[in-house]
Parts: structure tokens; sequence; C-alpha cells
């Protein structure tokens, strides 16, 4: 090991010296080290990440169903129904029907399960997903799947309730949710966010119970059919009558401090998701098949 | 087991806590510590890191070129964070979830590198074992009893379960709002360094200098 050390190595003295003559610190043996390192760790890594995979899709999946639940009033957040029993999610997730919608004719799809389609990831799918114009891309998310699955619960006097998953571009993250309507697919019942990564305490507020409850009531068309929902600055002035229905206060939610650019967000994907490129044609044709009056 | 080893295990809970005495890891200390839930799975985390990359380093340390040896530490203590992140959100996700970035933020942790660096590095694989064990308990000890304070303090409750019954569902408990914000971690991370070193003397940090005043009643 001699070879190895440095030329000068034996001339020099105390601590350094040592150091350097020290075969371990010699390169071949600091290449060799970090590459076994690497290698160890990698497969270790690697392989628990792989692993554990199918376990970790299905949290995401029953927490993406449990949000569902929640924001259409069948499920508080201490895991009761909304009569107070305890039900399995499975139990209360039958009793909401899935169906998976072509955004453009808004027709339903058959040959596509809405329980296994994955709009996230069809959206990366070159053969699934359509590229939006930088124009009408209001929601900054590129591009889209085609298709996209929606939820609704039925109840004697015909659709209860209508869900429909939303996206948009927030401040630093992509915000994945639900928002759901009433029969009339005008009152909005919730808004929920399953997946977001905005700055915790500020943007990231959007999941905070209190800022979410507003959403109960609201309007999200104008009286021209166009959406008109939105999260303004500061808070909303509601003194002129907000329960005649035709007040700005309807149709908007307080912004949440420090947080201009998610609000921002959240307004644009309401706006994208409800618009033509969106959910228009498919909304269009409930109303003309009578399902929504 | 030896008398070396009893206290390396035992002298970092209260003699050399990584908290109260080293001042380390406090930033995780304020952050998970609103409820216990999380707090608990956070201090096992911490734990199962200090021990394993201990162990790890400890048994490796006579073949770690010295150049690069906080790289290898580093290398090994954020593989064992991902690994531990990765089962937390298999088999823990909720808590995870509220847990968040803290969890992967165990790579920064001083106390993990720390005692990987002045600890395992220089002693057996036993020994660096137990070290872990016992510095990560040192830090559970302290999140565990602030979280205690914390949420029972501040929302009535303990693991979730209603101890104090509020005032708003009809009881006589006026829950302390400012328990859940982050500044009580370090009112009571205070109150407590003050405790100890009221209890153990030795731990009181001598003045660095010497103020003098020049008028001289005052001086000390």
């Amino acid at each position: 090991m001699q070879a190895d050390s440095h030329s000068n190595g034996g001339t020099q003295s105390g601590w350094i010296a040592r150091i350097r003559n020290a075969p371990q610190n010699s390169t071949g043996n600091i290449v060799m080290v970090a590459v076994a390192l690497s290698i160890v760790c990698s497969v270790l890594v690697s392989g628990t990440a792989v692993l554990l995979r199918p376990l970790q899709l299905d949290n995401e999946k029953q927490n993406r169903q449990r949000i569902i639940l929640e924001v259409a009033g069948l499920l508080d957040n201490s895991g009761q129904d909304a009569s107070g029993k305890e039900q399995s999610l499975e139990q209360l997730f039958s009793q909401i029907e899935a169906h998976v919608v072509e955004l453009a004719s808004g027709e339903y799809v058959d040959t596509l399960d809405p329980a296994t389609f994955d709009a996230q990831a069809a959206s990366r799918d070159p053969e699934l997903a359509v590229e939006i114009p930088a124009a009408r891309d209001i929601a900054n998310i590129v591009q889209r799947a085609k298709y996209a699955t929606v939820y609704m619960v039925r109840g004697e006097s015909g659709l209860n309730t209508l869900i429909l998953p939303v996206y948009g571009y927030g401040l630093w993250s992509t915000m994945y949710g639900f928002l759901a309507f009433e029969g009339d697919a005008n009152t909005i019942k919730g808004l929920r966010f399953y997946q977001q990564a905005e700055t915790p305490g500020l943007g990231g507020e959007v999941d905070n119970p209190r800022w979410r409850a507003q959403w109960q009531g609201k309007l999200a068309f104008g009286p021209d059919g166009e959406p008109k929902i939105e999260v303004i600055r500061g808070v909303v002035d509601d003194r002129a009558g907000a329960g005649d229905g035709t007040s700005a206060a309807r149709y908007q939610v307080d912004g949440l401090a420090g947080s201009t650019l998610t609000g921002r967000g959240v307004t644009n994907l309401m706006h994208y998701w409800l618009g033509d490129e969106g959910f228009g044609p498919y909304l269009t044709r409930l109303k003309a098949t009578g399902e929504v009056q | 087991m030896t008398a070396t080893s009893k206290t390396v295990l035992i002298d970092p809970l209260v003699d050399n806590n990584p908290i109260t005495l080293q001042m380390l890891g406090i930033c995780s200390a304020l952050a998970v510590t609103t409820s216990l839930m999380p707090t608990l799975l956070m201090c096992l985390a911490l734990t199962s890191v200090c021990v394993l990359s201990n162990t790890a380093v400890s048994s490796i340390r006579h073949y770690i070129p010295n150049n690069i040896r906080l790289i290898v530490q580093m290398t090994i203590i954020a593989s064992l964070v991902i690994i531990v992140d990765q089962l937390m959100r298999a088999f823990a996700y909720e808590t995870s979830k509220q847990l968040s970035v803290f969890v992967g933020l165990i790579i920064t942790n001083c106390i993990v590198l720390g005692r990987a660096e002045s600890f395992a590095m220089h002693n057996g694989v036993r020994l660096s074992f137990l070290d872990g064990l016992g510095n990560g308990l040192g830090y559970s000890v302290i999140l565990i009893f602030i979280a205690v304070s914390r949420e029972l303090l501040g929302a009535g409750s303990l693991l979730g379960v209603q101890i104090l019954p509020l005032t708003k569902d009809s009881g006589w408990y006026e829950p302390n709002g400012m328990m859940l914000l982050p500044p009580s971690a370090f009112f009571i991370i205070g109150l407590m360094i003050w405790g100890i070193r009221t209890w153990k003397t030795a731990q009181v940090e001598q003045p660095e200098f010497e103020i003098h005043n020049a008028v001289g009643s005052e001086a000390r």
C-alpha cells in the first residue's frame, strides 16, 4: 500500500502524514467505499419503495375516497357517517355512483372503469391526454387527461350531490381536490383538496376547516351561466343582503392572509374546470337531459 | 450490563440530554408537538434512525476514509430516513400526513449526525447502538413531555381522547389556544431547562467572560 500513498508522505510529520499515509484515505479506497456505499444504500431505498408501493397506493386511494365522502357530506371528520353510525369506507362509498366522462363531449365512457381510471396518471399518457393551448390554460396545468371521473349521490328526488375532480397550480404546487355541488350543479356543497404542497400556515390553509366551511352555499355560476365564483383578497363584504341570491357575496370566498397567489390559483382552477375546457359540456348535457334542474 | 454501557444509555436521558443540555433538535421539538400521536411517531422515527445510523457507521468505521466521512454518514442517515418515511406512508398514513416534511427533515437533525460523528466513529458497535438508543430516548422524553402539556392544555385531550371537558361542550375547561402555537414549545422547553438545571446544578453553564462594570457596585 506504500505505493498508493502520497508521494511526499514520508517527508511530512505529525497528523497530516498519518492521515495521508493511511491506506483508507487513498483515492482508490475512497472511490471504492463511495461506490459500495451508494450501491448498498440505493438497493435498500429502492427495495423498500418498490415493496411498499402497493400499500401506499391503497392508502392514497382510501384517502381520496374519504375526502369524496366528506365533501359530499356523507362522512364527518371523526369517521362517522351523517346519521352518527360507524360504517366502513367501502360501505359508505357504495352509495356513490361513479362515471368516467369524456370532457370534450360531456358523454359517459363505458370502456374505462371509474374504479381504476387514474386521471393524474392519464394526464401524462400521450394516448389519453391533450395539450391545453397556453391562452386557455388558466389553471396552469399544461396538459390534462381527455377523461375525468365524476361521482354522484342520488336521493329520492333525483340527483342529490355531484362531485367533480378539479386541480390547478397554486404558488408552488398543483393542488388536487374535489368540488361538490348540490343537485342544481350550481350551489356549492364543499371544496376539498387531497394533495397540495402550498406553504404550510399560509397557502396550506386551504385545508383549514374554517376556511373550507365558507364554500358551502356559494354559487359557482353567474346569471349568465359563466363561472363567477372567486377567492377575493380580504374579507367578503356580505352586509348588503347576502341572502338575496344576486349580491356579489354569494360568488365570493374570503382570501387567505398572506397567500394571494394560492387564492388566485384556486379561483383559476375553478374557472378552468367549470368552463368549456373542463366540465362545461358535461354540465350542459346534464341540464339538457333534465338530470340537473 | 457493564458500567460504561449503562452510562452510555442512561446519560442522555437527563444528564446529557440532546435537547435540554446540547440544545440540538429544537426545530422538530417545536413543530411536531401540538398533539401526542404525531409526536410519538416522530420519536419512534428519530430513535430508530439514530440507533441504526449509529450502528451502521460504527460497524464500518474502520473503512470510512476520513476525507469523505461526513458524506458517508449523511448518505447512511438519508437512506435510513427515506426508508422510515416510506414505512410510515405505508403503515401510518394519517399521522404521516400530519408530520409532512418533518420526517424528511430528520436527515438534517443535528442529533443524528452529531452522534454518528462524535460517538459512532470512535466506538464499538454495541456501545454505539446503546448511545443511539439513549439519545433517541432522551429526545423522546422531552418531546413527549412537551406534547402532553401542549395537547392537554391546548385542546383538553390526549391522543385525541377528551380528558378535560371543554366549555364549548358545556364542560369547565377553557382551552389555552397559545399552547397549540409553536412559541408555547419554547416556553415549555425553557421551563424544563430551568427545572433540570435547578435540580442538577452541574449543568449550569459558567459565563464565558466576565462583565467588568466600571462603577463596580453591580459587578460580579
